[in-house]
């Protein structure tokens, strides 16, 4: 016999598995061109975005910590006007490159993006990004399951998170 | 209904360089309203980019990609004339999805 305490148990696994596959049936129908999205077998990392902090976001990312290197070069301004919308990019002369992350360190979620190259994409992008206020932005890059960071601080005037 | 993703890309023979901008809201959940209540999150978690039926290049956001995201990049290959497809999937589940051809 199930206890009360099973029962919701069970069910939470259910409704969760349930929402798991409405989204990515969803995801099916809507963007029927675009199989990728559904047959990549990496999913979105939700627990890397939810973490605080840049070190914990890349852990839970990554699984471990990037050495500092001048093969990557991060292009953020000095001083940033408006927090909400802060340029920032990134090239890399490492090959073998497989994602690149952006980190915001002091922003609520440290995370902010994370891209995967597969092989033949250039290993170089271009965001905009917020910024909660003055602080360290870090790029990590993955390259021959290696991992390789710069970091920059930017100036922030108006914070773009706080409204 | 107009797309929310405007794409252009251009090839330079050898390169394909891409170029998306793309209207969401981007709401990060941190924000208050007019009345002091929280905007609840609400932003795309993962966008994607396929030519010739591959994967070019997959973005996976937060909340602190910037309201009407911008995003560049460039693989190798990719003919004039040739089509690109964009998605995106947001984190209440909605949905986008275009075309466009490499010029």
């Amino acid at each position: 016999m199930l206890s009360r305490n099973d029962f919701s148990a069970t069910r939470r696994v259910i409704l969760k598995g349930a929402g798991a596959v409405a989204l990515i049936g969803l995801g099916n129908t809507a963007l029927g061109g675009l199989p990728a999205l559904a047959a990549a077998n990496d999913k979105y990392p939700e627990d890397a975005f939810k973490q605080k902090s840049d070190a914990d976001a890349i852990k839970a990312l990554f699984g471990r910590a990037p050495e500092a290197s001048d093969q990557v070069k991060l292009d953020a301004p000095e001083i940033a006007e408006n927090g909400g919308v802060v340029p920032i990019s990134v090239t890399t002369t490492l090959t073998e490159v497989t994602s690149i992350a952006f980190l915001v360190s002091e922003n609520p979620n440290a995370l902010a993006a994370s891209y995967q190259i597969p092989a033949g994409t250039v290993p170089a992008v271009a965001n905009r990004l917020k910024m909660a206020k003055t602080t360290n932005v870090i790029v990590v890059v993955e390259a021959g399951g290696k991992l390789y960071s710069a970091t920059k601080e930017v100036k922030v005037t108006v914070g773009g998170c706080g409204g | 209904m107009a797309s929310t993703i405007r794409v252009r890309a251009t090839s330079n023979g050898d390169i394909t360089e891409v170029q998306a901008l793309i209207q969401h809201p981007m709401d990060s959940g941190f924000v208050k309203d007019a009345k002091g209540e929280i905007i609840p999150p609400h932003f795309i978690q993962r966008l994607t980019f396929e030519y010739d039926g591959k994967p070019v290049f997959i973005a996976d956001w937060g909340t602190a990609v910037s309201k009407d995201p911008y995003v560049k990049f460039s693989f190798k290959g990719g003919k004039k004339g040739d089509e690109i497809k964009i998605g995106w999937i947001d984190n209440k589940g909605a949905t986008d999805a275009t075309s466009a051809k490499i010029q």
